[in-house]
């Protein structure tokens, strides 16, 4: 479905996306970890049209979309949502999904409402007529995700939607992601909640320092000596592996 | 719904002016508020829904006024017909100047400055072509007549302008309730999220600039007909890009109603002007300086925002909004 090819963008000095290549496929729930500054949300503004990459492809349902504006590519049916959650502020709640209903949806009232059926999806429903600024940091994830979900998109693109959360929060948030899910959206998502990728993701790659470093389901991945380096430093996977040795 | 009910209530009552008002002077002053709540309106199109700030709305109410003015002097082309060619002119105008900012991404100050830019350009060259008639002016020949958008009597100009204002309030109530209007808002609050969700940022807001060109285009041919003279200070000059902007300022940015109030507010305070500091050359900008800084920042929404804080919110989008998705 989604075909990333030697993908590459530096800032400066920084080599925030290094020779990437990786291909999500349809229907899953796959998953993109690694520390803070691998360049996953980068990845996702190369995917989406928001950065230029300085080369590599990047193919979306058989065409390539490599060099597309953003609108284009949400035109087509892929969506991003923002690690920093960007509402319309000002604009009600369900003003803000309009936005996205419209993508499909010429008129004004039919728009309204999707924009309160997709509100009713994600759990929004009591809060239709509020001020996107005035909700809390789990309510505008919910209004990320709704807007994304209100332009019909066949895949998904949610960063750390889970981030700023309580436990009981992202238990409420799970089964709404699985749900898009179900309803034959593809998702790839970025994620620090461990509890979230383990349990919602099928597949999931480690990016790090803007390269991957490894990829598979995500219960062999978080084991991966090269993984565990990569989160908490050099020396520590072997660390770990003796003191687990000791306890055994 | 009700907003567009109420609308029709309001240039209803606007429209008894003629038959109640007897005195020229009276019924002037209506026509320069109605005047005033056009130039804002069409400058709320762009700024206030658009969000895009702009300095030089002179370039296209000066475009419009001289389109009509050139076409008739020059060319003994009928007003009516410039009136359609002043507008087109100051669209095609926006087209150039929206398509010169907006495809490189400009924004805030950036786009001010480079509008501003703009209009001191066409200032500058409606100076010195001879055909403008220059640093001189151009002065259109009294012929009064309707055929000649010419009248002898204040009624006929009177409603020359409620109705291009109508037209000018009609379309920004259409921009409230329709996909074009959410997503033009959309951009203003924020484009990048906006562009994440499928709105086509560039193509709203040239439509924007276009349709705000057009009004702005249409009081220029306004203004030329109904003083029958014109200068490039006059035509491209600061004081009609501060006074577009300023009236949607002071009534409420984003609003319906809001250039209405404003052009009202605006009367008001110049008319006190006059009466207690009298005129001096300059002294309007002044005061128009003056009320910019203050409205910024004690009256960030204007009066309109004043009144919906005073009772139940019938100029906000937000009442707006709320409105038409119970209807
Ligand atoms: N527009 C930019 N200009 C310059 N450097 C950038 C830009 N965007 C990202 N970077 C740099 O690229 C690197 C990757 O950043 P990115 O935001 O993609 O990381 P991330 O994996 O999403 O991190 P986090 O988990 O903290 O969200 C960082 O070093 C960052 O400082
Ligand atoms: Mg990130």
């Amino acid at each position: 479905m989604l075909e990333i090819r030697a993908l590459r963008k530096f800032f400066g000095g920084v080599k925030a996306c290094n020779n990437v290549s990786l291909t999500v496929p349809e229907g899953k729930i796959a998953s993109l970890i690694g520390p803070n500054g691998a360049g996953k949300t980068t990845l996702f503004a190369l995917i989406t049209g928001f950065h230029r990459p300085d080369a590599g492809s990047v193919c979306f349902l058989g065409e390539d979309i490599t060099a597309l504006a953003p609108e284009e590519i949400a035109r087509r049916g892929m969506v991003r949502t923002f690690q920093i959650v960007q509402p319309f502020a000002g604009q009600t709640v369900r003003e803000n999904i309009a936005v996205g209903a419209h993508l499909r949806i010429r008129s004004r009232a039919e728009a309204l409402a999707k924009a309160e059926a997709v509100a009713h999806r994600v759990g929004l429903s009591d809060r239709l007529d509020l001020d996107a600024a005035s909700l809390t940091v789990a309510g505008r994830k919910r209004l990320e995700v709704a807007r994304a979900l209100a332009t019909d998109p066949k895949l998904i693109l949610f960063d750390e939607v889970l981030a700023g959360l309580n436990p009981s929060e992202i238990r409420d948030v799970i089964p709404v992601i699985r749900a898009v899910r179900e309803e034959g959206v593809t998702i790839l998502l970025i994620e620090h909640v461990m509890q979230a990728v383990m349990s919602l993701s099928e597949y999931t790659w480690v990016l790090n320092q803007g390269e991957l470093i490894a990829e598979g389901a995500p219960a062999d991945v978080v084991s991966d000596p090269l993984v565990v380096e990569a989160y908490l430093g050099k020396g520590m996977a072997e660390r770990i592996a003796r003191r687990e040795v000791r306890h055994a | 719904m009700r907003q567009l009910a109420l609308l029709g209530l309001v240039f209803a009552i606007i429209g008894l002016a003629p038959f109640v008002i007897s005195s020229d002077f009276t019924l002037n002053a209506v026509i320069m508020i109605l005047y005033a709540a056009l130039v804002g309106q069409a400058w709320n199109i762009l700024g206030g829904y658009g969000g895009q700030f702009s300095f030089g709305h002179a370039a296209y109410f000066g475009t419009g006024a001289y389109t009509v003015a050139v076409l008739q002097v020059q060319l003994g082309i009928n007003p009516w017909l410039g009136l359609i060619a002043g507008g087109a002119m100051a669209v095609l105008v926006a087209a150039i100047i929206g398509f010169s900012t907006f495809r490189y991404g400009l924004r805030g100050s950036y786009f001010a400055l480079v509008t501003l830019a703009f209009a001191e350009v066409l200032r500058i060259l409606s100076n010195s072509v001879p055909f403008t008639g220059a640093g001189v002016g151009i002065l259109i020949p009294l012929d009064q007549g309707p055929a000649n958008l010419q009248f002898v009597t204040k009624q006929g100009f009177f409603w020359v302008i409620w109705l291009i204002t109508l037209a000018a309030f009609v379309t920004v109530w259409w921009i409230g309730q329709s996909r074009f209007g959410a997503q033009l808002m959309a951009v203003r609050d924020n484009e990048d999220a906006a562009r994440a969700l499928g709105v086509e940022a560039f193509r709203v807001k040239m439509g924007a600039i276009m349709l705000s060109g057009l009004f702005s285009g249409l009081a220029g041919v306004f203004y030329a007909q109904y003083f029958l003279y014109l200068d490039p200070y006059i035509a491209y000059g600061p004081a009609v890009s501060v006074e577009s902007l300023l009236v949607p300022i002071i009534g409420g940015l984003g609003t319906l109603f809001g250039p209405l109030l404003g052009a009202l507010g605006l009367h008001v305070i110049s008319e006190l002007t006059r009466e207690f500091i009298g005129e001096f050359p300059g002294i309007s900008l002044v005061i128009y300086g003056i009320i910019l800084i203050a409205m910024v920042l004690f009256m960030p929404r204007g009066l309109a925002g004043l009144a919906s804080r005073l009772r139940a919110r019938p100029f906000g989008t937000r009442a707006k909004a709320a409105e038409g998705s119970h209807a």
